[in-house]
């Protein structure tokens, strides 16, 4: 008998040449996102630290205007420092950076009780009924529910409070603190608490999702020990289930936040596309919160603006100068989202390492 | 003598009974959390009914007597067939195919791009990669995802379209290319979803037992046709499940797609022109500072109702194909 290699050798080569070039095909498909992501940071980076060619200038000015460059790139220590300004060369970012931090944190504040609360009744609490599996489902499809729809829900519910609190009226709740007073406007209006608490809506699922998912990890024979030596559910979830899971909670937490940080859609609707010239309580560095620490009970209720609006504003203004302006608020926003990735991957990696159940 | 002290605590007495209902701070903390826990997560529901309270009050019939609806003022049928978008102008008109055709040409663009790298990428990095490879590449996607959408909007307006688009087809085929244009959201649309696409096509086909690709070599398949012949097919129902998943995020993408597409209603298929989507309409119109109670202010939750509805039936839709068609292997 002869070995039929003859006969089946084209097929064969055919079939591997195919074969070779599917793959070739793939991993160019896997690299494609890289590359991408290696030309927008080149082409945006690039905007970043040149100013746009001066114009020609017309023939009739006989004057030679002498260009007085204050800065030699949008992206400056000046940058960081000044407002928007109708001069591109001296428009910063001071509000925006303030805003987004003012925003970042009030989210947490808001998103980390609620949501690792949620994940707890879930796990620890509930048993395998119909709540937990319709609590389950709604999680889920409002995870899908757009960023818009929830601008849409934060402007109902935040700005104009469904209409209760009829504007002429001008409803003002002073919470009496037990030291000072701080003045509430009803509705929010476009405040900077209505676009924390749009953007708190708008992560909430992503939150209670990965503190499931840390829950869940941890294993079962903890809380046997726990409930073994006496202690009550509450006692086992404070002491030994949460701590334990904070690793996976934290990462799931840092990584929607970092998702809201980069929202604009949401406080786009809220109305907080506007010109603002200061910080939300007047606070614009650290040491303001010493001299003026009521400013931290006003900021939410002050107006404010964010870093994607700056970016969006800038990239809609007609003169170019701006569209370089927006390529440095871009690398700002794209550096602080890297860090906080950064930080989610590392403690990931960092516990995945450490603990052996 | 020491049987009658072990006994006594496992048999019911009296005084074991008494303790039960026995008031105690600690029983009393224990319901609190808890029904301050199940609070929380009730949060989630109410989320769900104010949405689609709002939607209902506001879009469809209101229930206060001295304001009307969307759909109080318009009629269904106009705004469905109604081929013009100008609540902004004078003669008013209501359709709202202008904004679905804007939304599905960006939408398919981005799919037409997005899907079929995903896959090839999800499929390189489930049967071919390196484990070292696939490592390195999981952040690189994440990074890819959390990009925010303003940043794509940007790069498609001050790369894709002058420096991608224009050259190929302006220069070279002598297609008129608008500075905004479908074409260019659609390109950053597909980048934007190549990673919700790989990351959940590639759980389903590491979901695929090893058996099956073993038994396919075994026949005497390529690794080419193990890959596309056996793994894809078994893996079937999270692929398009991931499919419809991306499709959802692309039709709700909303900064991207308004910075890159423009504002300009309009009914056609060519790509090159401007366009605007449902969800660039609600930015545009909420840019203007439409005062509450007009129509122009109601339309906005009519076309964000007309959003929710088809991004919801997308994801009822993958979830559905996700349990219905899973093989489930031993």
């Amino acid at each position: 008998m002869s070995v039929p290699t003859k006969l089946q050798e084209p097929h064969l080569a055919r079939r591997h040449r195919i074969g070779k070039a599917f793959e070739w095909a793939c991993c160019g498909s896997t690299w494609f996102g890289v590359v991408v992501l290696g030309v927008l940071l080149l082409s945006v980076g690039w905007k970043a630290l040149t100013w746009p060619p001066a114009k020609d200038k017309p023939a009739n000015s006989s004057t030679p205007t002498v260009e007085v460059k204050s800065t030699s790139a949008p992206l400056s220590t000046k940058f960081f420092s000044s407002y928007d300004s109708r001069k591109p060369r001296e428009a910063g970012i001071l509000a925006a950076i303030w805003g987004s931090l003012w925003l970042i944190v009030l989210v947490a504040l808001f998103s980390v009780p609620i949501g690792v609360g949620s994940a707890v009744y879930l796990e620890e609490y509930s048993n395998e009924g119909r709540l937990k599996r319709i609590i389950q489902v709604n999680l889920s499809n409002l995870a899908g529910v757009p960023s818009i729809v929830y601008a849409l829900l934060g402007m109902t519910a935040f700005v104009k409070m469904f209409g209760f609190f009829t504007k002429d009226e001008g409803k003002l709740l002073v919470i009496n603190l037990l030291f000072t007073t701080v003045d509430v406007p009803l509705p929010f209006d476009r405040a900077l608490i209505s676009g924390a608490l749009t953007l708190t809506l708008l992560v909430l699922p992503t939150v209670i999702v990965a503190s499931q998912e840390a829950l869940r990890a941890v294993p079962s024979s903890i809380r046997t020990a726990s409930y073994a030596l006496g202690a009550t559910q509450w006692q086992t979830i404070r002491y030994q289930v949460i701590p334990a899971a904070m690793p996976g909670i934290m990462t799931g937490v840092i990584l929607a936040l970092s998702r809201a940080m980069g929202e604009a859609a949401p406080l786009m609707l809220i109305g907080a596309l506007t010109y603002v010239a200061y910080t939300p309580g007047d606070i614009t560095n650290v040491s303001d919160i010493f001299k003026n620490p009521h400013g931290l009970l006003d900021a939410p209720f002050d107006k404010f603006t964010a870093l994607p609006l700056q970016i969006y504003q800038w990239i809609n203004h007609p003169r170019a100068e701006y569209a370089h302006l927006a390529a440095a608020g871009i690398m700002v926003l794209l550096t602080i989202l890297l860090l906080m990735n950064t930080v989610a991957i590392v403690i990931r990696h960092k516990f995945q390492k450490s603990t052996r159940w | 003598m020491s049987l009658a002290n072990v006994a006594s605590p496992l048999t019911p007495t009296k005084a074991g009974l008494r303790l039960q209902k026995q008031f105690s701070w600690a029983r009393a903390r224990e319901a609190g959390v808890r029904a301050m826990l199940l609070g929380c997560a009730s949060l989630s529901l109410l989320t769900t009914l104010a949405i689609v309270y709002m939607f209902l009050t506001e879009a469809v019939y209101s229930v206060t007597p001295d304001t009307t609806a969307f759909l109080q003022d318009v009629s269904l049928w106009d705004f469905l067939t109604d081929t013009e978008w100008s609540p902004q102008f004078a003669d008013k008109h209501f359709g709202i195919l202008p904004l679905l055709c804007g939304t599905f040409v960006i939408a398919g663009i981005g799919s037409l791009i997005g899907l079929p790298i995903g896959l090839a990428a999800a499929i390189y990095l489930s049967e071919y990669a390196k484990p070292k490879f696939r490592r390195m590449m999981k952040p690189v996607l994440e990074v890819l995802a959390g990009i925010p959408s303003v940043v794509y909007g940007y790069f498609a307006l001050v790369f894709v379209t002058p420096y991608v688009l224009r050259p190929i087809f302006q220069s070279m085929l002598g297609i008129d290319v608008d500075i905004f244009n479908a074409m260019s959201a659609g390109v950053v649309l597909g980048v934007m979803i190549i990673p919700t696409v790989c990351s959940l096509s590639e759980d389903a086909l590491r979901a695929v037992p090893r058996g099956l690709r073993e038994a396919g070599y075994a026949l005497g398949s390529t690794k080419y046709d193990v890959s596309l012949k056996v793994v894809v097919p078994a893996a079937f129902s999270g692929i398009v499940a991931s499919f419809l998943l991306a499709i959802s995020r692309a039709i709700g993408e909303t900064m991207a797609v308004c910075i890159a597409a423009g504002q300009m209603p309009r009914l056609s298929l060519n790509p090159f022109r401007s366009m605007e989507t449902m969800t660039a309409y609600m930015v545009s119109a909420s840019l203007g500072d439409t005062p509450a109670g007009t129509i122009e202010y109601k339309s906005l939750y009519a076309v964000g109702f007309t959003l929710f509805l088809i991004t919801l039936g997308m994801n009822i839709l993958a979830n559905w194909v996700m349990n219905r068609f899973r093989e489930v292997y031993e």
